[in-house]
């Protein structure tokens, strides 16, 4: 649905993205991670025809962004950083003039609007000024702004800032029930939402794309050692040793209160089975052991910070990792 | 409906909803109906001086004493007052990031362009409507030549035009809507001097050229009651050619 092929945008000197390729299929929900300033609003910017690439193709169901930037913007439904409402009008007027503005026919129109402002719960303000409305309603006019036409491909910049817990979870369950019919692509910097929500990420850090799959692969692939964690309920002085002691612990270091550890095993092994017969046999008392996954917090971290200091080794892991995953 | 369509309606809805219109146009009638008051009341007094020094009821002509002067005090009054009117049509949308709402959506630059000109237009039309009050009360107690005031009126709707062009040009310019205000202020300040400097040359092929420039001598030739296809293909010309400018510059932001 959304083929974008090694584009770049340059501001005079400064390179806001650099070569960015990826592709997003027919009904899947592509999340856009990255530091602020990281070239995900370009990139969403690009594709909405609303900037051209300095170089590269974007395409859109099927239609080039440079060439066919009527036909690429009837496909799209897109919801910029601000959302893009006018304080002047009520949300009915509001919502009807950008009905308009699609072609929407009059007798489709009604259905339309009706059908957003039930999805957005937008009834109760449906005629009150949104120059009046609070920022969680305005946002959520314009993502109702976005849905309208019931375009095939949603672009979304990040269509949570701003809403209470209750309305973000009800957004996120609305993009999950789009995900099937719609293409979305949405940015933000709010990992638990890439998670809960897309099939796929893309994390971009200085316009370069430093990763792209989906939320667990990507923490399986960065992942160079399995880490375990466990408490005790007495610990002798010599545990420590013991532990390292055991075959395939990388590194044992000691948590909060003396009496957590968090373990290192070399990559591939589980050792739970081992620890739990030394705390047993010492009978150190055995309160909690679990193996502790990298959450996509971390893999965002460590690929952006490793970005910072050398991208080569960044781009080595991952693909070595790749290279692992293709292998198994 | 057609976006244009959508477009304007939705600035004809804007435009009523905010305070512009009634303030711009309140100032607008304000002082069309005091100059109008000020100017029959110097053509009243001549007439008692005439009917002094005649010893016998006076003839005079209201078309020169009332509305050609009523005509050409017009122009400093739209230069100051039509920039205000259209000064947040782009400018806005810039700061409140509509813009790119509007440039994402659907439709072709000209749609926007032409839109909110036309839009912006009608009310400066329905403005000048409700000044035909004036010559219309007049006629109730006086006799005068309807043609030169239509036109009159001819010649204000296409200096409004134009001054509104120049005003949608500045507007898209800036982000900002003092800014844009001031910048077709000035572009209209600068052209009216112009026929200043075409005087100087007198009556010389630049002197002509340079006045031709010009909205002043256009104008007049209206105000005083000649039709000239030159002058008709001034206004509409000049418009035109702000509009494309405008669309360059709206088309350009794309590109920074």
């Amino acid at each position: 649905m959304i083929d974008v092929h090694n584009i770049t945008k340059r501001y005079g000197h400064h390179t806001a993205i650099d070569r960015v390729s990826f592709s997003v299929a027919k009904g899947e929900v592509l999340a856009f991670l990255g530091p602020n300033g990281a070239g995900k609003t370009t990139t969403m910017r690009i594709l909405t025809c609303f900037m051209p690439a300095t170089e590269g193709t974007a395409r859109v169901a099927g239609f080039d962004c440079t060439d066919q930037p009527l036909e690429v913007k009837r496909q799209i439904g897109y919801l910029p950083e601000t959302p893009p409402v006018y304080q002047e009008l009520t949300v009915t007027e509001y919502l009807t003039f950008v009905g308009q503005l699609r072609g929407l026919s009059a007798a489709k129109l009604t259905s339309a609007l009706d059908q957003s402002i039930g999805r957005l719960e937008l009834g109760t303000v449906r005629h009150r000024l949104i120059g009046n409305l609070s920022r969680g309603y305005r946002q959520r006019v314009g993502l109702a702004q976005a849905l309208l036409h019931d375009p095939p491909v949603l672009i979304l910049d990040e269509p949570t800032v701003g809403l209470d817990p209750k309305q973000i979870i009800e957004i996120r369950e609305l993009i999950k029930s789009l995900a099937g019919s719609h293409s979305v692509i949405l940015s933000t910097h709010i990992l638990p939402e890439a998670t809960a929500v897309c099939q796929r990420v893309v994390i971009i850090n200085n316009g370069r794309i430093v990763a792209e799959d989906t939320p667990e692969q990507l923490s399986a692939r960065l992942r160079q050692s399995e880490k375990v964690s466990l408490t005790l309920k007495s610990c002798p002085a010599d545990c420590e040793a013991k532990l390292q002691a055991i075959p395939g612990v990388l590194h044992v270091f000691p948590g909060q209160g003396g009496s957590t550890f968090l373990i290192e095993c070399e990559l591939g092994r589980d050792l739970r089975d081992e620890l739990a017969r030394v705390v047993v046999t010492n009978q150190w008392g055995l309160l909690e052991l679990r193996t502790v996954s990298m959450t996509l917090e971390d893999v965002f971290l460590q690929l952006t910070r490793h970005e910072d200091h050398s991208t080569e080794t960044t781009e080595a892991t991952v693909s070595l990792a790749a290279a692992e995953q293709t292998g198994t | 409906m057609t976006p244009i369509q959508a477009v304007i309606t939705k600035e004809l809805r804007v435009y009523f909803v905010s305070p512009i219109v009634y303030v711009v146009g309140a100032v607008f009638l304000l002082i069309f109906g005091l100059l109008s008051y000020l100017y029959v009341g110097f053509a009243g007094a001549q007439a008692i001086q005439l009917m002094q020094m005649q010893g016998g009821p006076a003839q005079i002509n209201l078309n020169d004493l009332v509305f050609r002067n009523l005509f050409a005090s017009m122009r400093i009054v739209l230069l100051i007052i039509l920039p205000i009117l259209t000064m947040r049509l782009f400018a806005e949308e810039r700061k409140l990031r509509t813009f790119e709402f509007l440039l994402t959506s659907p439709l072709r630059v000209h749609d926007i362009v032409v839109g909110k000109y036309v839009s912006v237009f009608l009310i400066y039309l329905g403005l000048v409507g409700l000044t035909v009050l004036v010559p219309s009360v007049l006629m109730l107690f006086s006799d005068f030549d309807w043609n030169p005031i239509w036109t009159g009126y001819l010649g204000m709707v296409l200096l409004g035009a134009l001054f509104l062009s120049v005003g949608v040009f500045a507007s898209a310019v800036t982000e900002n809507q003092i800014v844009a205000a001031f910048i077709s202020f000035g572009m209209l300040l600068t052209v009216w001097l112009i026929a200043g400097l075409g005087g100087l040359f007198g009556d010389t092929t630049a002197g002509r050229v340079i006045s031709y420039v010009s909205y002043m001598e256009h104008y007049d030739r209206l105000v005083r009651g000649l039709i000239d296809t030159s002058d008709l293909v001034y206004f509409v010309s000049g418009l035109i050619l702000m509009l494309f400018l405008t669309h360059r510059v709206v088309e350009s932001t794309r590109w920074k």
